[in-house]
């Protein structure tokens, strides 16, 4: 008997046939789809004479383009507008479910599909976008595609992909004042490169990993791209059953009992060999902070900006970012906080936000930008009464949407400014041309918004 | 959507001998709002070979009149970054139709190779002979046979041969695309639909 991995389970269930030399027809259960990535793969599937061959797995929303304020009104930016517009006409005439402006579950696609129970334990998951790793949280294999293979879910319901290898990552140990699952994922990827994951699927585990909540697991392998794997799942269990539970599009009675019973047996066996290993101890674990122009630009918030690297890129990097070698970082002052995104855009973080911040005020020199992830979180939010806190403490809520995670709408950091941003990337430009990226958590951009300056969380409970 | 077929090329290179080069690079966000795919090359490496002021940068190696054609060389983990298939075209669009490096992102990879743009990946040390080659003489020209998966550059004893999937060999040699081979196995899909186990 073979022992597999997880990962193996998932994949090879889905296998509808195996090319000789050549890339794996795989089957598609869920294919989520946005404004950017979808016009050209309809129009292609027009000019083919044919329709999306299975609506009713896919699920549309508009999050890249769209405005964080006044989402009541026509979207200004007239190629914003047409491409809302043309997902509006493309899901009207191939049948498919739309969350659009008007929808009370509106949000980024990462963070609705979860929320509505669409993602669940062993499916596959595609999307034009390479955050998609999100839904592995939950068990399931979930990877970014471009838009020729946007193209081919459409047609055919399949995609045709070379199976990654598989690789473990393993986190033991109680996490450190302070330290959230953000932090976990950027000293991983500090420490295996933003390229070290490339042909991988990652599997997380360890008892620091079974610990996190469910929208902690989201931030995690949220950023498993961002090391260049392919995707990365948890296996699911009781905090995963919980968090499904009584969701919209979940199981209901018996067949949610049989799902259970079915989920609980997604796990990698206890024979089962990776392909290659990495084990972390969270002891090990501080806040996180880049200092460059990729995600791997980590160090611990508390640590020296390294001094012996010598190559051309780290150079290039430090110049862009106007930072010197075996510099620190605590004490630099910044002028953007940007807390939301795919990455860390749901209720829990607005909760460790508005925590951090209650009772003090924004800094001066501070320009705050706080999205939720979708109107369920900023429903939510108003519930709770972290909206009073936020505006207390001089913060405002804005509207759900990717927003200055890649600058598609109007909120851009201008030129030149640091912006302390719990979102996934720091390339040069990213945020608006020109624009300096930290990546943090939810705890260390509330720390950096009420002094003005970056701050280690842990010195401010 | 179907390619041009590619079966060898002849062509002078581009050195852009920069490692890490993100998808937010080769096509800004910005540039994402179209709904057709229409002049994606006119905004390659938008921000690189233009100054705020919309001037050409002249350090950057594409307003470098000396140096042309259809392959780029380029630093290793080229296109790493976001899954934007938009970048394989604004690639493509503008002219090359090769990218030689030493690592290729995943979803890149895959884009390039769906679209006809061939992403051949050789050792650290070929990638540095080859720019050297080109640095040195920037009317070079290198031949690439996707048949015999080699890299010769005449008139020099530099040889190399490199991997890639059959599958993808196949399509790229004859402009096949995987949305057609997928259309003529529907019946097969549908089967596995009827019977899968999974009860949700």
């Amino acid at each position: 008997m073979e022992y597999t991995t997880l990962f193996d389970k998932i994949w090879d269930t889905h296998i509808v046939r195996k090319i000789e030399d050549g890339p794996n027809v795989l089957y598609i259960d869920r294919h989520y789809i946005h404004e950017v990535t979808s016009p050209v793969a309809f129009g292609n599937l027009e000019k083919r004479g044919l329709k999306v061959l299975r609506p009713e797995k896919t699920v549309a929303t508009m999050d890249h383009n769209i405005p964080t304020l006044d989402q009541h009104l026509p979207i200004k930016d007239l190629l914003s507008r047409a491409q809302v517009q043309q997902l509006e006409k493309n899901c009207k005439n191939h049948n498919i479910e739309l969350f659009d402006l008007k929808h009370e579950n509106l949000g980024i696609v990462h963070v609705i599909g979860p929320e509505l129970g669409l993602t669940l334990p062993g499916m596959t998951i595609v999307c034009g976008d390479s955050h998609t790793s999100t839904h592995g949280a939950l068990g399931a294999v979930a990877f970014g595609i471009g838009t020729s293979e946007v193209e081919m879910v459409f047609g055919s319901q399949c995609i045709m992909q070379t199976k990654p290898r598989r690789m473990l990552i393993s986190i033991n140990g109680k996490m450190n004042k302070a330290v959230t699952s953000k932090d976990l994922i950027l000293y991983i990827i500090s420490q295996i490169s933003s390229s070290g994951g490339t042909g991988y699927f990652i599997e997380f585990a360890g008892d620091t990993i079974r610990n996190l909540s469910m929208e902690a697991r989201m931030s995690l392998c949220n950023m498993s791209i961002e090391c260049g794997a392919r995707g990365g799942l948890i296996a699911p269990d009781q905090v995963t059953f919980d968090y499904l539970k009584g969701r919209e599009n979940s199981p209901k009675g018996e067949d949610w009992e049989k799902a259970v019973k079915e989920w609980s047996m997604l796990k990698t066996d206890d024979n089962a060999v990776f392909d290659k290993e990495y084990h972390y101890d969270a002891a090990d674990i501080l806040p996180m902070i880049t200092y460059g122009t990729n995600p791997g630009m980590g160090i611990r918030i508390t640590d020296r900006i390294p001094e012996n690297i010598t190559d051309d890129s780290f150079n290039n990097a430090l110049k862009y970012m106007g930072f010197e070698k075996g510099q620190t970082i605590l004490g630099k002052a910044v002028d953007y906080v940007f807390v939301g995104s795919c990455t860390n855009g749901r209720i829990e973080d607005l909760r460790m936000f508005a925590e951090l911040v209650k009772g003090r005020r924004k800094a001066e020199n501070i320009t705050a930008w706080i999205v939720p992830g979708s109107k369920a979180v900023e429903k939510q939010a108003q519930k709770e009464g972290l909206v009073e806190i936020l505006e207390a403490a001089g913060f405002s809520l804005r509207q759900p949407g990717c927003s200055a995670c890649l600058a598609m709408n109007d909120d851009k950091i201008p030129p030149g400014k640091y912006s302390v941003s719990t979102s996934n990337r720091n390339f040069e430009g990213r945020q608006g041309p020109g624009a300096r990226t930290l990546l943090a958590s939810p705890l260390v951009a509330a720390a950096a918004a009420v002094t003005g300056v970056i701050t280690n969380p842990a010195d401010l409970f | 959507m179907s390619f041009e077929k590619f079966k060898n090329l002849k062509s002078t290179a581009v050195p852009l001998p920069i490692e890490n080069i993100d998808t937010d690079q080769i096509i800004p966000a910005r540039f994402l709002k179209a709904v057709e795919r229409k002049g994606f090359g006119d905004n390659l490496f938008r921000d690189w070979r233009y100054e705020k002021s919309n001037d050409k940068n002249v350090s950057f190696v594409l307003n470098d009149e000396k140096y042309s054609g259809s392959i780029l060389l380029a630093g290793r983990n080229f296109g790493c970054g976001s899954s934007r298939e938009h970048a394989a075209w604004a690639i493509y669009d503008y002219g090359f139709r090769v990218v030689v490096s030493s690592y290729f992102a995943d979803i890149f990879k895959n884009n390039a190779l769906n679209n006809g743009l061939l992403p051949i990946q050789v050792t650290s040390e070929e990638l540095e002979l080859l720019m050297q080659t080109v640095n040195a003489d920037p009317n070079k020209v290198i031949e690439i046979n996707l048949e015999d998966q080699s890299i010769v550059v005449p008139e020099s004893d530099f040889e190399l041969s490199f991997e890639i999937n059959s599958y993808k060999k196949e399509c790229i040699l004859n402009g096949y695309d995987d949305f057609s081979y997928l259309q003529n196995m529907l019946s097969d899909i549908e089967k596995y639909e009827q019977d899968r186990v999974a009860t949700f």
